[in-house]
């Protein structure tokens, strides 16, 4: 379990949260979560400019199994979008926690991020699952 | 109890993901479930369905049994090995399950039915045979591995025990051959051509490393439902159940109604809804924008009438989203389909995505 990169927080519900150099937030799934889902096919990506709150739902990956929500783990405005899943959405399985981010948020205050998982809190609750 | 198949170590020794299936713990996926698929239909995939069910059905009546208890008729069945697929149905036309029998002789035939049925249809099964002189027994015993794709009698028939394999690459679609406790049928759930071998327990682990040596790909039942889908075959519990009759579910053509004086159980129920009309038909979707059709979607006529898709998913060859759905009978070449609160545009065709590697419809 040593791959659950340490420079980022983590939702329970599988989401991760990079807090960047220019104080944005972006934002994808885990690779236990690309994991559990297998072969991503399809993402519907929220749009630029939309306000999301934290925990609201503002995206979906499904898989060959399964559609999945992905929820926000901050308030704020989306920024960008990953444009490339649309096309290649095997980029989630492939680099979960870099090619395969999905949207980046301008967060309205970065302080939510305290309420998520560190790498290690993250283990621990998959591990329990 | 979670139910183990004697192949599950096998299974975990290859890092396969296992997840519960009616009570089985069995492999989803090894790896990526899409390679697995394009395997399949490339070359050659094995799984390991020893999670169904073999009932034998033996004695004096047995022939006179199976043409009551199921819809199509095994009187059809005069060479020795072959198959037919057919409905079992209750009295009001409902469909108990779905299997495939094979004829041994006159007196002995084998049924493979559904692993998430087996309770009741065991149930069932030993309650109509008990006026006619026939046994019913299980052979849970039995491992059964479906190799399959275009490479699979390549694979499989020099691997066979004895003489079995020269049978095997002999038989034609649709047909059995075995050997002692070995039995071979050119069948599958694929839509590609290959077997599916019941062969005993205790045998079945050298069987599968054996395959595995010769490079035929464990694929999971993640991928045998994907080529399923595409191969436009039903799955009972979702396109079909007991509330459910053949007319409406796509297997018209799996029910016998000649002789008309063969009464089959349902036989009577199923005249009247047929005498009346059917209202809904079983077809195929193509979903035409972006996204994944899923079981229960609301699918939505232009006339404002609705209908449901009973299976969905992605089908790798096409690499789009298909389905097969319960319509109301007037629908065009078009509907839509409600994929959480958006309407999205889909083409009716016929439930035959892919067979034999290629595409059937026009995308």
């Amino acid at each position: 379990m040593s791959n659950t990169p340490d420079d980022r927080k983590y939702a329970d519900s599988h989401e991760w949260a990079l807090l960047e150099a220019d104080g944005n937030v972006r934002v994808g799934i885990s690779d236990h979560a690309q994991e559990l889902l297998g072969d991503l096919v399809f993402v519907e990506l929220p749009e630029v400019g939309q306000s999301v709150g934290k925990g609201d739902e503002c995206s979906v990956v499904e898989s060959v199994k399964a559609a999945s929500d992905i929820y926000s783990p901050v308030t704020g405005e989306i920024i960008a979008i990953n444009d490339s899943l649309e096309d290649s959405p095997e980029a989630i399985n492939e680099s979960s926690y870099d090619d395969g981010w999905i949207f980046v948020v301008k967060p309205v205050d970065i302080s939510e991020l305290d309420d998520l998982l560190d790498a290690k809190g993250y283990e621990n609750l998959i591990e329990d699952e | 109890m979670t139910k183990k198949t004697i192949l599950n170590d096998a299974h975990r020794q290859l890092g396969a993901r296992m997840v519960d299936f009616g009570g089985w713990d069995m492999p989803v996926n090894y790896g990526s479930q899409i390679d697995e698929h394009h395997y399949v239909r490339k070359a050659v995939g094995m799984f390991d369905v020893s999670h169904m069910t073999v009932v034998d059905i033996d004695g004096a009546q047995a022939k006179l049994f199976l043409q009551h208890l199921l819809a199509n008729d095994v009187a059809k069945l005069t060479r020795q090995g072959k198959a037919l697929y057919s409905c079992m149905l209750n009295e009001t036309a409902g469909i108990v399950d779905d299997l495939i029998v094979y004829y041994l002789d006159d007196e002995n035939y084998r049924l493979v039915v559904n692993a998430s049925t087996r309770d009741k249809d065991l149930a069932w099964i030993e309650k109509q045979a008990e006026s006619f002189d026939v046994t019913v027994n299980e052979r849970p015993q039995m491992a059964m591995i479906a190799v399959q794709g275009p490479k699979a009698r390549q694979k499989v028939c020099p691997l066979l025990p004895e003489r079995l394999g020269l049978s095997a690459a002999e038989i034609k679609p649709f047909s059995a051959c075995w050997f002692g406790e070995w039995f071979v049928g050119r069948t599958g759930y694929t839509g590609e051509d290959g077997f599916e071998i019941m062969l005993p327990e205790n045998k079945a682990e050298g069987f599968w490393k054996q395959l595995l040596e010769v490079g035929v790909k464990p694929c999971g039942l993640g991928a045998r439902d994907t080529l399923r889908l595409e191969a436009g075959m039903n799955l009972y519990g979702q396109d079909m159940d007991e509330s459910k009759n053949p007319l409406e579910s796509g297997l018209a053509w799996t029910v016998a109604w000649q002789p008309e004086n063969r009464e089959f159980i349902g036989r009577s129920a199923l005249e009247k809804i047929k005498g009346k009309g059917t209202n809904d038909k079983f077809v195929g979707l193509l979903l035409e924008e972006k996204g994944v059709l899923r079981g229960h979607q609301k699918v939505v006529l232009e006339d404002g009438s609705t209908g449901e898709i009973t299976s969905g998913g992605y089908s790798p060859t096409m690499e789009r989203s298909i389905a097969l759905a319960r319509v109301p009978a007037n629908i065009g070449e078009t509907c839509k389909i409600d994929i959480r609160g958006k309407l999205k545009e889909a083409t009716v065709v016929k439930p035959c995505f892919v067979r034999q590697g290629k595409v059937q419809v026009d995308f």
